[in-house]
């Protein structure tokens, strides 16, 4: 239950990526799962090859996947959809197979994983034992999130998203650059992902198709959290993360996955606006 | 209960509420059957939203609207259109991938299930409103003038009793407005009634026997086109706080 | 429908079906089966995602209930197979209108619905992956027995003719609704939604017929799976793979035209043979192409092929 929490906190920090684009582009990105494999696989190699920790890897790919994002909006995304929402659904569907089978076409199917010392440390909290690697994952996606509300709310970048998030319209008319602010709302959320990527990776395994497990875990914290609500992706992503580890003690591994979409079902058919009344 | 009216459509003391707005406050107003009515008011004065309720876009948060004595509020619009009530759009709203005839076929549909048959009525609603030339061409290639005659025929093809028509003059120009309002005349004369939303006040005078005048939901004067103009109400209404007494000055 | 409209389904049909005549080497007669089925697939979705405009990311909950279905009749109770794939399209019809009546009653629509249809299909995948009844993980196997009236036949060319015309009544199918009323409904409530309803058309209606409609056709391409490959799991059937294929074959051929789906299928597994004869059986390199070509066709309307070739013709 408590791992469900710490587990959640990083689901948190996936779907913060999602619901940030969603509440300043409102556009649906199926890709988010495709680079969030991106990112680990990234991890992945700077482990293997040049030997950096993950914790480590987080400062050169934190910059590198906000460029990726960055580019991926303004340079792909962005011009194939033209605007239109079932365009942006397909576009990011076709980039979404594109990596994930660019993956699977280097590193094959087989799950890989990486080794750390820290992997099996334990911290005792009171009468309770917690992975470390899951603790230090809770902390930082708090950091992540209370530095991205700082940046959102304290910056002039942040109030350039915030106002295009509100009315684009106006945004463009008093001079904000609406198509560069969307595509550093990306690069941002990539950057989220990569954070995310390094902190999953010593208690995880990468496969090409392991974003896909959180792609919808990330769209149901999103909905239930409220499309576009950065407080509502945290508590949405530790309240999955309970209910996973719930439902997965209840009915098993097998079933236990089902708990999440049977959630993300019922919220979309019921609730489309959220369980934590966003905003309309 | 309310007591059957023997009017064609009245509308008994509706009001509309979003959130803290109440777009349409406590109107009631009728339209006679075989006339052309028309309802009129300063922008924002909630025309649109008292149509989309009578039309059944909209459920009103209290009132009714009664049609051949029958209560029909909050009834969804295609059984509306079933029952011989069917609308035009203000922003007029064409099937973009399909052909005029084609589009206006969807509405022929209505009541001709057979294909052959649908897309007869089709050619025959374009004579009425002069699309006639244009039946081949995609729906989105018309100009707006084009897409307005579309959007009327479309509505025409569903075999209405009542007609509503949301600002089908605006955006045209003098020449072409002077083109259509035979045509919407012709509608009337051919046994269907219209209720229309217009802005373009002389039209108004023109074509509409009956007018009703709303303004800040309130439905404030009523009667010919000719007394709704001299009401001091209206002339407030459209001018401001204090402008029919000023108008009144000058004339004296 | 006129007899018109027939002929171009018509003469399809007659060079398509000449194929087992010039082709016989197995390999290449087991890649057009399979890219019949995948095609069968994608007209069920142009239905509702071409002509109703309700882009479905989750057809394999269709795919894999009916494959399913004539799979275990088939073994666990012994129904006839023919009689099973009847069964099979009539248990995906059921289940396309109940995902229907329940998305489309909440308004569901445009990127959400794609989202809710994903999840309905994950939701099948995982409970035919923990199910008795469907095997489990461990899948389920049809018992190999070559013989016609058990839906086995000793040469492939004749499951290519039968999958063919499936194919083709499904061609059919999609013309008749083209020249049909709810085709007309259907294709006012994709272009714009109220205005259909202000002409009279139901469009929660109109949608689920098309939903089902569209759940009964790719059904039988699951089922006609089942009974060509004698085997199914949770990720075969239910897998995003076939919801995939469903979706960009009639996206690259040409979403709500008679021919796209079949079009796109055959560029698709076409090319996918082609990269595997240029670079290998590298796993994934085709579907890298497609991906690329479906951001390239969405990138450059006109997005059917037909009326580009229209155009290079236009143009010389």
């Amino acid at each position: 239950m408590l791992n469900g929490l710490l587990t959640g906190a990083i689901y948190g920090l996936v779907a913060l990526g999602l619901t940030l684009v969603y509440g300043v582009l409102h556009i649906i990105n199926f890709a988010h799962g495709a680079l969030l494999t991106l990112a680990m696989y990234a991890a992945f190699v700077a482990w293997k090859v040049f030997g950096l920790d993950p914790y480590v890897a987080i400062l050169p790919l934190v910059p590198l996947f906000y460029l990726l994002g960055y580019g991926v909006q303004r340079y792909v995304i962005g011009p194939a959809s033209r605007g239109e929402d079932s365009n942006i659904l397909l576009v990011t569907l076709g980039l979404s197979i594109v990596i994930e089978n660019m993956m699977l076409a280097i590193f094959r199917s087989d799950t890989l994983s990486v080794q750390v010392p820290y992997a099996m440390e334990v911290v005792e909290l009171g009468p309770m034992l917690l992975g470390f690697p899951r603790v230090v994952g809770f902390g930082v996606a708090f950091v992540v999130a209370l530095v991205l509300f700082v940046l959102l709310t304290m910056t002039d970048t942040g109030r350039a998203i915030r106002a295009v998030a509100k009315e684009r319209t106006g945004a463009a008319l008093v001079g904000i650059n609406v198509n560069h602010v969307y595509a550093v709302t990306f690069g941002i959320g990539a950057a989220c992902l990569a954070v995310a990527a390094c902190l999953l990776l010593p208690f995880f395994y990468v496969s090409p198709r392991v974003g896909n497990a959180f792609v919808l875990v990330a769209f149901t914290i999103v909905v239930l959290g409220g499309m576009g609500s950065v407080p509502g992706a945290l508590l949405g992503g530790l309240f999955i993360g309970v209910v996973e580890s719930l439902s997965g003690l209840y009915f098993g591994d097998s079933l236990g996955q089902i708990g999440i979409f049977l959630i993300f079902i019922l919220v979309l058919l019921f609730r489309p606006t959220g369980l934590f009344g966003a905003k309309a | 209960m309310i007591k059957p009216d023997p009017a064609f459509l009245s509308v008994h003391s509706v009001s509309k509420r979003f959130g803290g707005l109440l777009a349409v406050s406590d109107a009631s107003f009728t339209v006679a059957e075989g006339s052309i009515t028309g309802l009129i008011g300063p922008n924002g004065a909630g025309k649109t939203t008292l149509f989309a309720i009578v039309s059944g876009f909209e459920k009103p948060t209290s009132g009714n609207v009664l049609w051949r004595g029958e209560e029909i509020t909050g009834r969804p619009p295609h059984l509306l259109a079933r029952d011989g009530i069917a609308r035009t759009f203000q922003i007029v709203q064409p099937f973009a991938g399909l052909s005029v005839r084609e589009n206006i076929a969807v509405g022929a549909f209505l009541r001709h299930r057979r294909r052959a048959e649908a897309i007869a009525v089709a050619e025959q609603v374009a004579e009425r409103v002069g699309l006639s030339r244009d039946l081949d061409k995609p729906a989105a290639a018309l100009t707006v003038a084009g897409r307005k005659r579309v959007e009327l025929a479309k509505a025409l093809a569903t075999g209405p009793k009542l007609l509503l028509l949301d600002e089908v003059l605006a955006g045209l120009n003098p020449s072409e407005v002077r083109d259509i309002v035979p045509v919407i005349r012709a509608i009337r004369d051919g046994g269907i009634t219209v209720f229309m939303i217009e802005h373009v006040m002389q039209a108004v005078m023109n074509l509409c026997e009956a007018v009703h005048v709303l303004a800040q939901g309130r439905i404030i004067a009523g009667g010919t086109p000719a007394q709704v103009v001299r009401d001091p109400a209206v002339v407030e209404a459209y001018l401001g706080h204090g402008a029919a007494t000023r108008l009144a000055g000058q004339h004296a | 429908m006129s007899t018109r409209d027939l002929v171009p389904i018509l003469v399809f049909a007659a060079v398509a079906a000449l194929l087992p005549v010039f082709v016989t080497a197995n390999t290449w007669l087991n890649f057009a089966v399979f890219t019949l089925i995948i095609c069968l697939a994608a007209q069920g979705w142009n239905i509702l995602g071409g002509y109703g405009g309700q882009y479905s990311f989750g057809h394999a909950a269709f795919f894999g209930t009916a494959a399913y279905a004539t799979a275990i009749l088939q073994v666990r109770y012994g129904v006839n197979p023919y009689l099973g794939f009847g069964f099979g399209i009539a248990a995906a019809a059921v289940v396309g209108w109940i995902i229907g009546a329940l998305s489309f009653r909440s308004g569901l629509r445009g990127s959400y619905f794609a989202l809710v249809t994903l999840a309905f299909a994950e939701v099948f995948r995982v409970l035919a992956n923990a199910s008795e009844m469907t095997g489990g993980a461990a899948g389920i196997l049809i018992r190999l027995d070559v013989r016609p009236e058990n839906f086995q036949f000793a040469s492939r060319a004749t499951f290519y003719w039968i999958a063919l015309a499936l194919v083709v009544a499904a061609l059919v199918v999609t013309r008749a609704l083209e020249r049909s009323r709810l085709g007309a409904q259907l294709v006012a409530v994709r272009e714009n939604e109220s205005a259909a309803r202000a002409l009279g058309v139901d469009a929660l209606q109109v949608k689920l017929s098309a939903i089902a409609l569209s759940a009964a056709i790719t059904g039988a391409a699951g089922a006609l799976y089942a009974q060509y490959f004698l085997y199914l799991d949770a990720n075969i059937a239910y897998g995003t793979w076939i919801s995939v294929e469903a979706l960009l074959a009639p996206i690259i051929g040409g979403a709500g035209t008679v021919f796209g789906p079949v079009l796109g299928g055959i560029i698709l597994h076409g090319l996918s043979e082609f990269t595997k004869s240029l670079v290998g059986r590298i796993p994934g390199v085709d579907l890298v192409i497609f991906g690329i070509l479906l951001i390239v066709v969405v990138r450059f309307p006109p997005r059917e092929i037909p009326g580009l070739i229209r155009m290079w013709r236009g143009r010389r």
